[in-house]
């Protein structure tokens, strides 16, 4: 039944990747990115990594993609209407670049170049994984990159927040892309002073 | 139960289609969860590595992993804002002023 | 056909699926009746009586109420997203749904669904994963309140979501386990409410403004903003988002029975009964959330975002600090 499952979640976490990049609106991308995280959920379960799965879902499914969600909304972005022959050859190159990627790594699959074990034991008797085991690894031989991640979230706060609010009235609107500058002099005041 | 080539081979092909997703696309939040998708490729490597090796520190690396990611999306989405304010569009081809 | 039956893993499926059935109409009854409770409870609070026509005592009103809710006109706003705007609804309820499989009702193995051992962080996660309901409800209809509204509450949801699961952490440090058997277990002789009050406070507000109840309900409150993010809901979808709410409650009641009351843990009863320990403990807690409605006036958006981060947050920092010099003293003596 297992393998059965994991087939299920994995052909769901590969629809859905499709979607995300293939959809035109961003919102059902976003969705549908969601729905691959939670399949991916899914077969961490399988994998016998229920805590790395559960904060998959908390913190990929549960903040990031709501936080996505909120830009995605509040810039009011529509539907992506792309024209032209040089997008039409960007996405030709992209899919055949991505289709090489693809038979190399079956290649290298088939042929078994990663030398190894192949797990195919039925059952790992000693399923590793549980939180308790995670924590004492974590706060122990690990406690360092932890602190280190945390001072890293701390920044990641303080710049989020000070990236997002500009700075103030002093910011200017440049024009689209397009609308010539040379009508702008030395006498145009500089800019977020 | 569940071969690891068989896991590798998702973890493949999730990642082939996020850089696939880099690419094509030109809305630069499309982009970003391309971008999100290969992380999360990289953490099913991890994992199946983890129950593979009988080592729980896979998993530990996929906690950071997922911090650091969060921590990537925050600022990227700020960026993001920022630059839709001032340019009022968010695909990556209008974006050039840097641009020769 | 007894090979196929013998299998053990069968055998789970089709008990959890029985399982499930039940709860899932015993929890739609509590809802409806929650509903009239409500009502009732609020009348009396303000002087008069409430529902009282419809049947005995006004006991068929949920039924009045449904059939109404069933009666009226179906409609999708002009421009809204189709899938979405359907869907939205059905997100709000699943999570809470879901929450039911892990909560321990009683001692006995037939009295839940099931007990994985990260039991409590499911339950965030399906708190977490409750804030898209209202987010695309919001946004899929297409009308600058709904938007806003839902854009508030879902702010509001994942600032208090913090502090909600930071609070729990208490109980997990006295419990050692997420299992929430386990952390029931853990309470065989006391009560976690007494070891820690401030989680258990923090947890009450947290579980208010994670259910859009009042008074953290600004976002979908009558008098603002139309009706927020269910502007647009009419008929059955309008009733999904209330059932969804109801439901909410109750699951975030009964994990709060779970993780500061002590689960189904009480004198006098044996064990295959003790479930209605549990049972009255939930009921006192949807009292409570019913009480604080119509008794607060409702946050301003400013001064509920204030309280999320200001001081619930740092209040339940410190909560766990406390809480794990305690236990690491009281280990070395």
């Amino acid at each position: 039944m297992i393998p059965f499952l994991f087939v299920a979640f994995a052909a769901l976490l590969v629809g859905c990747s499709l979607m995300v990049i293939l959809h035109k609106n961003p919102v059902t991308s976003a969705l549908f990115l969601v729905l691959a995280f939670c399949s991916l959920a899914g077969i961490y379960l399988l994998l016998h990594a229920e805590f790395v799965a559960m904060v998959q879902v908390i913190v990929y499914a549960g903040a990031i993609m709501v936080l996505f969600l909120f830009v995605i909304m509040y810039l009011n972005l529509k539907r992506d209407v792309e024209h032209g022959v040089h997008i039409a050859l960007r996405r030709g190159a992209g899919w055949i670049l991505g289709a090489l990627l693809l038979a190399e790594g079956g290649l290298m699959l088939a042929r078994r170049w990663a030398p190894g074990p192949t797990s195919t034991e039925a059952d790992l008797s000693a399923p590793v994984g549980n939180t308790l085991a995670i924590g004492q690894s974590l706060y122990t031989r690990y406690l360092f990159p932890f602190e280190v991640t945390s001072i890293l979230l701390l920044v990641a706060m303080v710049g989020a927040v000070v990236i997002a609010k500009g700075r103030g009235p002093g910011v200017h609107r440049e024009p689209p892309a397009g609308a010539s500058g040379a009508t702008r002099g030395p006498a145009h005041p500089p800019g977020s002073e | 139960m569940i071969p690891l080539a068989w896991l590798l081979a998702l973890s493949g092909a999730v990642f082939v289609i996020g850089v696939i997703g880099v690419l094509v696309r030109r809305n630069a939040l499309i982009i970003f969860m391309s971008i999100e998708l290969m992380l999360n490729a990289a953490n099913l490597a991890f994992v199946a590595f983890a129950r593979e090796l009988r080592s729980l520190d896979g998993q530990i690396f996929v906690f950071f992993v997922m911090t650091v990611a969060a921590a990537e999306v925050a600022i990227g989405l700020a960026i993001i804002v920022h630059l839709f304010r001032l340019r009022e569009t968010v695909f990556v081809d209008e974006i050039h002023l840097l641009k020769g | 056909m007894a090979a196929v039956w013998n299998n053990p893993d069968v055998q789970f499926v089709f008990w959890a699926l029985v399982k499930i059935l039940v709860i899932l109409h015993a929890m739609l009854g509590m809802v409806s009746y929650m509903i009239y409770a409500e009502r009732k409870i609020a009348g009396h609070m303000q002087a008069r009586v409430g529902p009282n026509r419809v049947g005995p005592l006004g006991l068929f009103q949920p039924v009045a109420d449904v059939a109404k809710l069933f009666f009226k006109e179906e409609f999708v706003p002009e421009g809204a997203n189709k899938v979405i705007f359907h869907i939205a609804p059905m997100l709000a309820v699943i999570p809470a749904l879901v929450t039911f499989a892990v909560v321990p009702f009683g001692p006995l193995d037939a009295l839940r669904v099931t007990d994985i051992n990260v039991g409590l962080l499911l339950f965030l996660a399906m708190s977490s994963l409750g804030v898209y309901a209202i987010t695309l409800g919001g946004w899929s209809s297409n009308n600058k309140y709904a938007l806003l509204g839902g854009l508030r509450s879902s702010a509001q949801m994942i600032s208090y979501e913090l502090a909600m699961g930071l609070s729990t952490i208490g109980v997990l440090l006295m419990a050692g386990s997420l299992s929430l058997v386990d952390i029931v277990r853990a309470q065989e002789h006391g009560w976690f409410v007494a070891f820690q009050p401030v989680a258990f406070g923090i947890f009450m507000i947290t579980a208010l403004a994670e259910t859009n109840r009042a008074p953290f309900d600004l976002p979908e409150a009558e008098a603002e903003l139309v009706a927020g993010f269910h502007t647009e809901y009419s008929s059955m979808k309008f009733g999904l988002f209330f059932l969804g709410e109801f439901a909410n409650v109750i699951s975030i009641s009964c994990i709060a029975v779970t993780l500061f009351l002590g689960g189904w843990n009480g004198p006098w009863l044996p064990e295959s009964l003790k479930f209605l320990w549990f049972f009255a403990k939930l009921g006192v807690l949807l009292f409570f959330f019913i009480w604080v409605r119509w008794t607060f006036p409702r946050l301003r958006y400013d001064q509920l975002m204030g309280l999320g981060w200001k001081v619930l947050l740092p209040l339940s920092l410190a909560n766990i600090l406390v809480t794990a010099g305690v236990i690491w003293w009281r280990a070395q003596g």
